[in-house]
């Protein structure tokens, strides 16, 4: 069972949700972290090898925090497999490392009681001693390891103290494990519960003094962020930071990359004579991938600011604001992280539904997901406002093609909000999963963590664009481009390819929706990302790329397209599922192709529903 | 042990001793847990099932509890001081954990 024959034992990083576990990991391993996924779980499995003061190899896996080995989200179903040693292809750890935060014991205690159990030796880190200690709180460490029964060392993860300890305890504890010890772990009836607190607070009676100087900043803190009036407007003055910083901050390193992949895409076209392979590299796979590469910045700029907010301590706080609106249409407060997120890019947003344990909530939220406004959708709604929306003043102080733009941010938020109602209202009825969440003391963030974290998603979404998004580019550009034109064709290449014989196919069912065989042979490209909807109406009505492009087919479309036709284009892509990269990421996410075809469904009846109305509505009032 | 709640927080006009549902507690009621898990199964989701998460969270029979948020619209969910940590829950959850009122100075 154990690897320790082969050199390399395992060590695995068990702990309450905010003990500074991660913090701990980051600090043991540094930069010599691998992070990958459990195989048939998308749970991040985070592993990083080190070597002891007595020169052993050491693996260090970092899992999901829990309060229990009682599993309820997919998270905590990967802890409590990977400790009993349950899940294949991972062998059981030979040592657990239970992280505390030295200032808040007792369910972490409990938690240690529990894993005790599972008859692998135990260290107890107190992490965030230096805390502790500025408080005036006093651990009687031997007393406490004595009643534990567990070796217990202080760390404090964020300065890289007390790390030789840690490591020197469990090369202690290394000759000990014998493989195949059985584990007598059974989850714990309320009974059996109720006597593990009772232990716990014995424990904390005889060993730790409280603090004489009790932290007084969360309290005064939550006064201001938790209260009814200011609370939610410093909430929704954190939302509207966020936003400007998504879209203000990361244009030009945006631009940059698009440049880049421009640039990269021309020296190619120099470099290769013309043909199919020059084709697939700078159509396909340069522009394709570039594409989505492009959203990085805003990406990283997102899960910084997330990361900040988390661990500050304040997303618990904003979830707890957030609770009753979510709970509204049946979705969880957590759930609030993640639509925040797809107002960047879906793609972060349906990862991150991660932290929402109920199976049916974070389906909810993932399907959902879509519906919030991406940064993708900006580039073609601006075309379309700009061409079709008069730049006028209303009332004095509102900006006409401003307040279209607004309106189709709104028309997703109700959206998403209604279709969650109606999943959870009238589909998943039934209990909802319980809001029971800790609200953390609040902290200074550590820059070196949050460097870290995001660091971890930066690679995690280039990953996905490198290979899930990378191969459904291929297809995107294998349909738009074979066959190629025949010689003497007049027409843009684009319309003898497969995607234009669909697209030609698919328009008679467009025609109710005020949609011409152009916009729906554009639409087939757009699903490689929905901005390139722009370059593609670009190439069928044959405007040249060079110059203010942006500007010569907005009034190319004034002449082509009627305002009906216009604007039932923007409702659908409010509504309609064009990101092949989305579904894919569902697909990863929900390990079924089920999800993504509902998605897929549901999106596009939407989309015909709304654009149907929106062009027969318009029809009635314009002509 | 620590109790971090003693005087800046708000008492409640309740008084010392009485019984009541944490569900319908008001922002300052303090007290400790006599009871957690009640008799009714809500939802679906097995009484066991409730019951042992809010233990798992800390709400167990002894523990001191004061609440010191109400959420903006209808007063829900709720943020409590639990012993030494903080948590938020909904009225709903709230429902099934039974709080003894303290007398002053208890």
């Amino acid at each position: 069972m154990t690897d320790i024959t082969a050199g390399t034992a395992r060590v695995a990083l068990v702990g309450n949700p905010n003990s500074g576990k991660t913090a701990l990991f980051n600090a043991l391993t540094g930069s010599r972290q691998k992070v990958a996924n459990y195989p048939g779980v998308t749970v991040e499995r985070k592993e990083g090898v080190l070597h002891t003061p007595a020169d052993r190899r050491v693996m260090i896996v970092d899992l999901p925090g829990t309060y229990s080995l009682r599993a309820r989200s997919p998270d905590e179903e990967v802890t409590r497999d990977v400790v009993l040693g349950r899940l294949a292809g991972e062998a059981t750890p030979d040592v657990l490392v239970c992280v505390a935060d030295a200032n808040n014991l007792r369910l972490v205690l409990r938690l240690a009681l529990e894993l005790k159990q599972v008859g692998r030796p135990i260290v107890l880190a107190l992490n965030m001693i230096d805390i502790a200690e500025r408080r005036g709180l006093v651990i009687d460490i031997p007393r406490l390891s004595q009643a534990l029964g567990v070796p217990v060392v202080t760390t404090v993860a964020v300065r890289k103290r007390g790390l030789t300890q840690l490591l020197e305890e469990i090369d202690q504890l290394l000759p000990e494990v014998r493989p195949g010890d059985v584990s007598e772990w059974r989850p714990p009836t309320t009974a059996q519960l109720r006597a593990a607190h009772r232990q716990a607070e014995k424990i904390l009676e005889d060993c730790v003094r409280p603090p004489s100087r009790p932290d007084t900043w969360t309290g005064r803190l939550d006064g201001v962020l938790l209260h009814p009036v200011w609370g939610v407007l410093i909430l929704l003055a954190v939302l509207f930071l966020m936003f400007q910083a998504v879209f203000t901050w990361a244009t030009p390193a945006k631009d940059l990359l698009d440049f880049g992949f421009t640039a990269l895409g021309n020296g190619v076209t120099h470099l290769i004579p013309p043909g199919m392979v020059r084709s697939l590299l700078v159509d396909g796979v340069i522009s394709g991938v570039g594409n989505v590469i492009s959203f990085l910045p805003q990406i990283v700029i997102l899960f910084f600011l997330i990361i900040l907010l988390e661990d500050f301590g304040y997303m618990a706080r904003a979830a707890f604001l957030m609770d009753r609106i979510m709970g509204a249409v049946g979705l969880h407060g957590r759930a609030f992280i993640p639509l925040l997120s797809s107002f960047a890019c879906a793609i972060p947003g349906i990862m991150s539904a991660r932290v929402i344990d109920n199976k049916r909530d974070r389906l909810t939220t993932i399907l959902v997901a879509p519906l919030m406004t991406c940064s993708a959708r900006i580039p073609v709604y601006a075309l379309v406002i700009s061409a079709f929306i008069p730049r006028r003043t209303l009332w004095g102080f509102v900006n006409e093609q401003g307040l279209v733009m607004f309106g189709l941010y709104a028309a997703g938020i109700a959206s998403a909000l209604l279709v969650a109602a109606v999943l959870r209202g009238v589909i998943w009825r039934g209990a909802s999963e319980p809001f029971i969440v800790e609200l953390p003391t609040y902290k200074l963030p550590n820059p070196a963590n949050i460097f870290q974290g995001v660091m971890v998603r930066a690679k995690a979404f280039l990953r996905r664009a490198g290979t899930t998004i990378f191969g459904i580019m291929i297809v995107i550009w294998f349909l738009s481009s074979v066959p190629g034109a025949p010689a003497g064709a007049t027409g843009p290449a684009i319309d003898y390819s497969f995607a234009g014989t669909i697209g030609r196919a698919i328009q008679p069912v467009m025609a109710p929706v005020g949609f011409n065989w152009q916009i729906v042979i554009a639409l087939i490209p757009a699903m490689a990302a929905r901005e390139v909807v722009v370059a593609v109406l670009g190439t069928v009505y044959a405007i040249s790329s060079g110059g203010d492009a942006g500007g010569a087919l907005g009034t190319a479309l004034q002449h082509q397209w009627t305002l009906p036709t216009a604007l039932s284009l923007l409702a659908w892509f409010v509504f309609a599922p064009q990101c092949a990269s989305t579904l894919g990421v569902v697909r990863r996410e929900t390990e079924s192709w089920k999800w993504p075809a509902v998605m897929f469904a549901y999106m596009t009846v939407l989309a015909y529903a709304a654009s149907f109305i929106t062009y027969h509505l318009a029809a009635l009032v314009w002509r | 042990m620590v109790l971090h709640m003693s005087s800046k927080v708000r008492r409640s006009g309740r008084p010392a001793g009485e019984v009541f549902a944490l569900s319908a507690a008001g922002m300052g009621d303090a007290g400790v847990i006599v009871r957690v898990g009640g008799d009714t199964d809500l939802e679906g989701l097995g009484r066991s099932e409730r019951e042992r998460r809010l233990l798992e969270m800390g709400f167990v029979e002894g523990a001191r509890i004061t609440v010191l948020h109400e959420g903006f619209i209808g007063r829900d969910p709720i943020a409590v001081q639990l012993d030494d940590m903080r948590v938020a829950l909904r009225r709903r959850e709230a429902a099934e954990v039974m709080v003894q009122s303290l007398a002053k100075d208890d």
